[in-house]
């Protein structure tokens, strides 16, 4: 196994440092580090940050491998910087048995461009009524800690007791998608001024926050760990920062085009911007920004959601809902963190590594970049400005809401256990 | 005004009087034995419809059919439960006919602005109606009827009464009657109006009986009785009584105010057969307005370059205006 030598990368932003990546770990960290046969790279002005760990992404496989495949999805998130994501389970079939999240769990590895740790379904089915065979998908090979009925909310208060309760067993989280389903029926963009005078339905934030608020009282009451997805209201962050107060388990994650987007786009009736939850109003960005800040919000996860082009060609009632975010999540929080001044690097590589890592119990993710940890490495040109291509991407989708926007930054390498996913910005 | 009508928001005040002028001189074609002129020969009108309307669409093919434009009437059936042939394919296979202007109905709010925002087609698009967000032609019609029988309308107050929530007729409406000058004052209970509607610029009211006495005009709107069923009001019988309009209700109203509803209306429901049949109802005029205001919007959208509706009413034949009512329309 070859190793690198990455050249005068500032770590988490700090000062010009080497780093030696051997045999899968950090092998030293220091100034003026000798080459002694590893292949050097150039990282001078690039920040050097924890490989970053998503919570939140779809890879569509299996049975929407039109829209994204394992190995596709694993490719856009090496080029985001990422070298963990967890897979979503509203595939089809549904990831609710050891036997899928076992096969997403391999096509990852066979893919090799980023680890896949597959999120088992909360109930069968994703139908909200059984829950599925929780403790079979913690004990598969996939080592299942999150579960998750994304896509869906689990509305029903006692199975998600239950839910909550049960995986305590094995150490496991309940991921909730956060969504009152009879007060967002037929909904499609976020109820307010605007969606009264676009003739679309509206997403109250009460649907969201409501539920929020209910899982964290069930969570403080059975002693359980709860992780809110996708938090996008100003009150659901009240709400959190409230149930931390209290000291309870809740953490909760923010989607990148909810820190930069705004509800009003929905006035183009370009389906691009349709997403679950949906974009907010620009208090609501605020608030996210500053819970993000405040550790009120753990994490960033992307929310990854592609879609083939017919699904978003169409008119906006009739399109799907969700957004592309790999390949542009670590810019966006630049753009909307980093530069406004909320969060330093040693923030983004928190609330991008070590804390998804933690909360999806993964050992070799989100780890310092220290001598004897695993070399999971990403280098990033904050420098760097482009503008959003959106056939300029691995995924197979390209519903990318950022087309045309110029973002800052360029994640120019990724090293997973020491070895490059991406080099010069292109996947190696 | 653009190349398009989507929204009546999009009709500056110059515009809208464009179209009320060039509607009262095509008016008169309705009384003359031959009811066509030649301004539109030759150009092609496409009736796009993907939710039935026959009212709204006959009152458009009457329209360019008394401008001598050749009408394709295509009725695409499809709802976003059980997609059918996509809006885009259906729009590309027009434009591959050399459509003109497209009159689309849809039942998805924005699907005109997507047709018109796409690339898929070149012609003019004309909105006749989508999901539960605008009906631009009705509103003018609305427009072209009350300032036949009220004048100009700044300061005018103007009551819609019912199911706001739901009604691409009352956001039309608050839109354009704002534009000419009126005042607009949405009634209808708590539940059937949209959250944000204190800034539309409108008055709202939850009590009809306080809005009857001021107004200069009174539209009742559709209220489905299977609303009920989702709790936006308790019972049909119920919501009768506290917003229909009634004879008794009626008789508050000044000597000159006028009752109008864009149809279909269910009688005994949001208003009365009495009140319907009244002298005061120009339920059916607005229907016979419905084609000249449409053939206002054809023939400026159509006729000339891009700029049409900054360009001077057509001279048409001139003749005393009468209520003979030729199509229906509906919202």
């Amino acid at each position: 196994m070859s190793s690198y030598l990455i050249r005068g990368a500032r770590i988490l932003g700090g000062e010009p440092t080497d780093l030696l990546l051997q045999d899968g770990v950090v092998a030293a960290v220091g100034t003026d580090l000798d080459a002694a046969g590893a292949e050097v790279v150039d990282a001078e002005g690039l920040v050097a940050l924890p490989g970053l760990v998503d919570l939140h992404t779809h890879l569509r496989e299996p049975g929407r491998e039109d829209a994204e495949t394992v190995d596709t999805g694993t490719r856009a998130a090496a080029l985001g910087g990422f070298t963990a994501v967890h897979a979503m389970a509203n595939t089809d079939p549904v990831a609710d048995t050891a036997g899928v999240v076992e096969q997403v769990w391999r096509l990852g590895r066979e893919a090799g461009h980023c680890d896949v740790f597959p999120v088992g379904a909360v109930t069968v089915g994703l139908g909200g009524e059984r829950l599925a065979e929780l403790g079979a998908m913690a004990d598969s090979a996939a080592r299942v800690r999150v579960f998750s009925d994304d896509g869906k909310c689990v509305s029903d208060a006692v199975l998600m007791r239950r839910a909550l309760e049960y995986v305590k067993a094995f150490d496991g989280v309940v991921a909730q998608h956060a969504q009152e389903p009879r007060l967002t029926e037929e909904a499609q963009m976020n109820e307010g001024e605007l969606s009264g005078r676009l003739g679309l339905r509206g997403w109250p934030a009460v649907a969201e926050e409501a539920i929020i608020a209910r899982d964290c009282l069930l969570a403080a009451h059975v002693g359980s760990r709860l992780h809110v997805c996708h938090v996008s209201t100003a009150g659901s962050v009240e709400i959190v920062r409230w149930a931390k107060s209290k000291g309870w388990n809740v953490t909760a994650e923010a989607c990148p085009h909810h820190l930069l987007l705004t509800d009003d786009l929905a006035a183009t009736y370009d389906p691009i911007y349709k997403v679950n939850p949906p974009l907010r109003s620009a208090t609501d960005v605020e608030a996210l920004r500053a819970g993000l800040a405040d550790g009120t919000i753990d994490v960033v996860a992307t929310d990854h959601a592609p879609h083939p082009h017919e699904d978003k060609d169409c008119e906006w009632q009739a399109a799907a809902f969700g957004m592309l975010g790999l390949e542009t999540a670590l810019s966006v929080v630049q753009q909307t963190m980093v530069d406004t001044g909320l969060l330093d690097w040693a923030g983004v590589a928190q609330r991008m590594s070590a804390r998804p890592a933690e909360i999806g119990r993964l050992s070799d993710h989100g780890r310092p970049l220290a001598v004897g940890e695993p070399a999971n490495v990403v280098l990033y040109d904050p420098a760097y400005s482009r503008v959003v291509d959106p056939t300029e991407t691995a995924s197979l989708s390209r519903n990318n809401p950022y087309a045309g926007l110029t973002l800052p930054g360029r994640v120019v390498a990724t090293f997973l256990r020491g070895r490059p996913t991406v080099l010069d910005g292109k996947l190696s | 005004m653009k190349r398009h009508l989507l929204s009546a928001g999009d009709l500056t005040r110059d515009d809208a009087e464009l179209v009320l002028r060039t509607a009262e001189e095509l008016r008169s074609l309705a009384d003359r034995p031959i009811k066509k002129l030649p301004a539109l020969r030759g150009r092609t009108v496409v009736n796009l419809f993907f939710e039935d309307s026959t009212r709204t669409r006959i009152s458009f093919e009457a329209a360019a059919k008394r401008l001598s434009a050749d009408v394709i009437n295509f009725s695409a059936k499809g709802s976003s439960l059980s997609k059918g042939e996509s809006l885009k394919d259906t729009a590309l296979t027009l434009e591959a006919m050399g459509a003109d202007a497209v009159v689309v109905r849809h039942w998805a709010s924005g699907a005109p602005h997507l047709l018109a925002n796409s690339g898929w087609v070149r012609s003019s698009v004309v909105n006749a109606g989508d999901g539960t967000h605008e009906h631009p032609t009705q509103a003018l019609l609305d427009a072209f009827t009350l300032w036949r029988h009220l004048g100009n309308l700044d300061g005018r107050r103007v009551a819609i009464v019912g199911d706001v929530l739901h009604s691409r007729v009352a956001r039309s409406n608050a839109l354009l009657l704002k534009t000419l000058g009126a005042e607009v004052t949405l009634v209808a209970p708590p539940t059937l109006l949209p959250v944000g509607v204190e800034n539309w610029d409108v008055e709202t009211s939850y009590d009809i009986d306080a809005v009857l006495p001021k107004a200069d005009a009174v539209m009742m709107l559709r209220v489905q009785r299977e609303r009920m069923n989702a709790a936006f009001f308790p019972s049909a019988r119920e919501y009768s009584r506290r917003y229909g309009l009634d004879g008794r209700r009626m008789g508050t109203l000044q000597d000159h105010t006028l009752v109008m509803h864009p149809g279909p209306m269910i009688r005994g429901m949001e208003i009365t057969a009495d009140v319907a049949d009244s002298d005061r109802s120009v339920i059916v005029e607005q229907v016979t307005n419905g084609v000249a205001v449409r053939m206002a919007v054809l023939y400026l959208l159509l006729s000339g370059n891009e700029s049409d509706f900054g360009r001077t009413a057509p001279a048409a034949p001139a003749a005393d205006p009468t209520e003979h009512p030729t199509e229906r329309d509906d919202a």
